[in-house]
């Protein structure tokens, strides 16, 4: 481990224990920006891990920002990091300046476009996108799309849209964002996939479920040493026992597939990796939920409870930046493509 | 959490990759047009000739000392050789077991008598071992075994019987744990290990038990006063249970518990690839994924055998998931296409799939069941 990433991760953790607290969360969920939170992740160099230093940024690689984005999942930190990190790339990638204060990705979905077109001598963007994570408290939103027959980054103010707040089930703002003609802040061509902001924000969510699904084990396995029935602790029942054995056989899958998705966004084109972890971390998220909730009873089942910040989370990330159907299909048909006899071969040479 | 499963990424280095190349051109020679359901059989195949070739080549006894006939190289690449080996689907079993745990126990707590007669036939491909620890009463409680080995002059004298001895009738030797001592109330004392002559041994009958799909691999090997010299004794007299739960640790370390079915996956891709509707490149983006996830697993156990590192729980991890995922296989071609699975006739799929689901049910006893190893995973987690 790199010593950028040993001070990201101790750093991360420890801002993330003090400040992440249940209070804190369920302030959020509330409405209230967790403005102490984002302002000690920015001072701590947190939010731009893959912006280089005389930009900014941490100077590091997609693994270093692994370790934080991973963090943010485990933790359950309601602020857009994830989202800000993969913003700060694109720009960083187009040659463009990164603001500070939190930022958001625009449109989510394969299906939805934003339009930039030129105009008395400005670039302004069109177009409305839904679900777009964090929006009403993102100061700024990247997006992706054509310009002048190049795919280019453009950086946009969240003044420029008109905002209908809605949420998911972890009351995490989704909001539909829409732009008439209004001018973006900067704009630069990039060298990257058309689908980008879907790419890497599929990719950014296996990782912050990765680190919701570490939080149900931790949670899960204190639990079921503590809490005692029939004059002994349930985590002694072999029933108990085998199923969190299984849900730690899930969390290790998810671990390694997250984290090799951001090993291979290092070197070259991740698409496989990403659509594997998105695949595969979102299978373990629907049972690795189920499996968390059933060791802690009904108990588990309240909001009092802080489960529930992390199943709720998990429930919701998995349709997030595309299902785990439409990444298995675009996975699929990569593989029926190549044919049965390239399988072996093209999975080794991953 | 973190702390308890490591699975740290691992990348195989470039020598490891070259020999990949060798050992696929090696396999495509051997096995060109050999029929699917042949090479679905892999584990079960049990080919002398074939693995006297992998001998010759250089790719068993990969990591052990030149002395005793071994090549000194990594753990990754002798990885690189297995895996490659069961994706091709190859006969691996005359060769397999004493590579992966015979060999390695003898080095460790054989005596250097034991080591240099015995473990250059096993890197030559000529030494096949089976392995003698369950017994008809004892089969996960494997520390409660009664098959008795008597002390007398020169040796031992062993009564009881062994069960699920896979290839006793066709292996050379077979390293079994017997009872030395009984100590009341303690039955994990007074158990020893032994190099057990299978074939030059009187007092041993073995006679096969024939599974369900009417094949004999397994056998019950019988000991009636069977003369085990003292020479034959692996470690100490009383050290067993150590030296059996360090080999069942190499047994179960192998980091390539997830490729059973892979013949079967690799016909599945062929059926989607000729059709790839919706239904199946989903079907198959799922078990791409687990598969990928899967090898990812797999070779950072690899990695942490190459360091040194205690494997246990993660390797107990990899079997647990991966054999889930094998087992998953015959029930997505069920769920994916209108096929009925068959034993001679049909397609290579239907063969394939006939062969899998009826193999499938050992996927998770073998080396371990599925209950003890996440026993292993809960203790692991600190419930235990």
């Amino acid at each position: 481990m790199t010593e950028l990433r040993s001070l990201l991760g101790d750093t991360v953790t420890r801002l993330f224990t003090d400040l992440a607290t249940k209070e804190l969360i369920e302030a959020a969920e509330k409405g209230t920006w967790p403005d102490k939170l984002w302002r000690a992740l920015e001072e701590g160099g947190l939010t731009l891990p893959l912006v280089p230093e005389d930009a900014g940024g941490a100077g590091g690689t997609w693994l270093d920002a692994h370790v934080v984005v991973r963090a943010s999942g485990r933790h359950q930190a309601p602020v857009p990091l994830a989202e800000t990190i993969v913003a700060g790339w694109l720009l960083s990638r187009a040659g463009l300046a990164v603001p500070f204060g939190p930022m958001t990705l625009a449109p989510v979905h394969a299906d939805e476009r934003l339009t930039l077109a030129r105009s008395a001598g400005a670039v302004t963007v069109s177009g409305r996108a839904t679900r777009v994570p964090w929006g009403r408290h993102a100061e700024h939103v990247v997006a992706v799309s054509e310009l002048d027959g190049r795919l280019t980054v453009a950086l946009i103010a969240r003044g420029a849209a008109t905002i209908e707040e809605e949420r998911n089930l972890a009351l995490e703002p989704r909001d539909t964002l829409v732009f008439r003609d209004a001018r973006v802040v900067a704009f630069g061509a990039a060298d990257v996939p058309a689908d980008a902001i879907y790419l890497y924000g599929a990719m950014a969510r296996a990782a912050q479920m990765a680190g919701a699904l570490d939080s149900c084990l931790t949670q899960a396995v204190r639990y079921a040493t503590e809490r005692k029935q029939f004059g002994k602790p349930i985590g002694n029942f072999q029933a108990i026992q085998q199923s969190l054995a299984v849900l730690a056989g899930h969390v290790a899958a998810s671990g390694i597939a997250a984290e090799s998705a951001f090993r291979a966004a290092e070197r070259n084109d991740a698409r496989f990796e990403i659509a594997v972890a998105k695949v595969r971390v979102g299978e373990a998220a629907g049972v690795g939920a189920g499996i968390a909730h059933q060791t802690h009873g009904a108990i588990g089942f309240t909001y009092e409870h802080s489960l529930h910040f992390a199943t709720r989370r998990l429930w919701s990330w998995r349709a997030e930046f595309g299902s785990e159907n439409a990444w298995a299909r675009q996975l699929g048909r990569a593989v029926a493509a190549r044919g049965a006899d390239a399988l072996w071969s093209d999975l080794t040479a991953r | 959490m973190p702390a308890t499963f490591r699975f740290a990424l691992n990348d195989l280095p470039p020598e490891a990759e070259g020999l990949r190349a060798e050992v696929r051109e090696f396999l495509k020679k051997e096995f060109s047009g050999a029929a699917p359901v042949k090479r679905a059989k892999s584990w079960g195949g049990f080919d002398r000739e074939f693995s006297r070739r992998v001998g010759a080549r250089g790719w068993i006894g990969m990591t052990w000392p030149k002395t005793y006939g071994g090549h000194e190289r990594s753990f990754l690449e002798r990885y690189v050789v297995m895996e490659e080996m069961l994706a091709a689907g190859a006969p691996v079993s005359a060769h397999w077991v004493a590579d992966r745990q015979s060999g390695p126990l003898l080095l460790r707590f054989g005596t250097e008598e034991q080591r240099q007669r015995i473990l250059p036939g096993i890197v030559r491909g000529e030494l096949a071992f089976a392995i003698g620890m369950s017994e008809p009463d004892s089969g996960s409680d494997l520390a409660s075994i009664r098959t008795r080995a008597t002390k007398t002059e020169g040796g031992y004298l062993v009564n009881g019987t062994k069960v699920w001895t896979s290839n006793a009738h066709l292996s050379d030797y077979a390293i079994s744990l017997f009872r030395t001592q009984v100590v009341p109330d303690k039955k994990h004392e007074g158990l020893t290990q032994f190099l057990v002559d299978l074939r030059n041994t009187k007092g041993i009958t073995i006679r096969p038990i024939i599974d369900l799909a009417g094949k004999h691999h397994f056998n019950e090997v019988n000991f009636t006063d069977a003369f085990v010299p003292d020479e034959a004794r692996v470690g100490n007299d009383g050290d067993g249970w150590k030296q059996v739960t360090t080999e069942l640790g190499f047994e179960r370390s192998g980091p390539e518990r997830y490729l059973s079915s892979i013949a079967l996956i690799r016909e599945l891709v062929r059926e989607v690839s000729a059709k790839p509707d919706d239904r199946g490149t989903e079907a198959v983006g799922r078990m791409v994924a687990s598969l990928a996830t899967l090898r990812q697993m797999s070779t950072s156990v690899a990695g942490m055998l190459q360091a040194g590192e205690p494997v246990n729980l993660e390797a107990a991890a990899v079997k647990d998931v991966g054999t889930t995922f094998e087992q998953s296989i015959p029930e997505l071609a069920h769920a994916l296409l209108d096929v009925e699975p068959t034993l001679d006739s049909g397609s290579d799929l239907q063969q394939v799939l006939g062969y899998i689901t009826q193999t499938a049910p050992s996927f998770s006893l073998r080396g371990g069941t599925r209950e003890i190893l996440r026993g292993i995973i809960a203790r692991g987690l600190g419930l235990r």
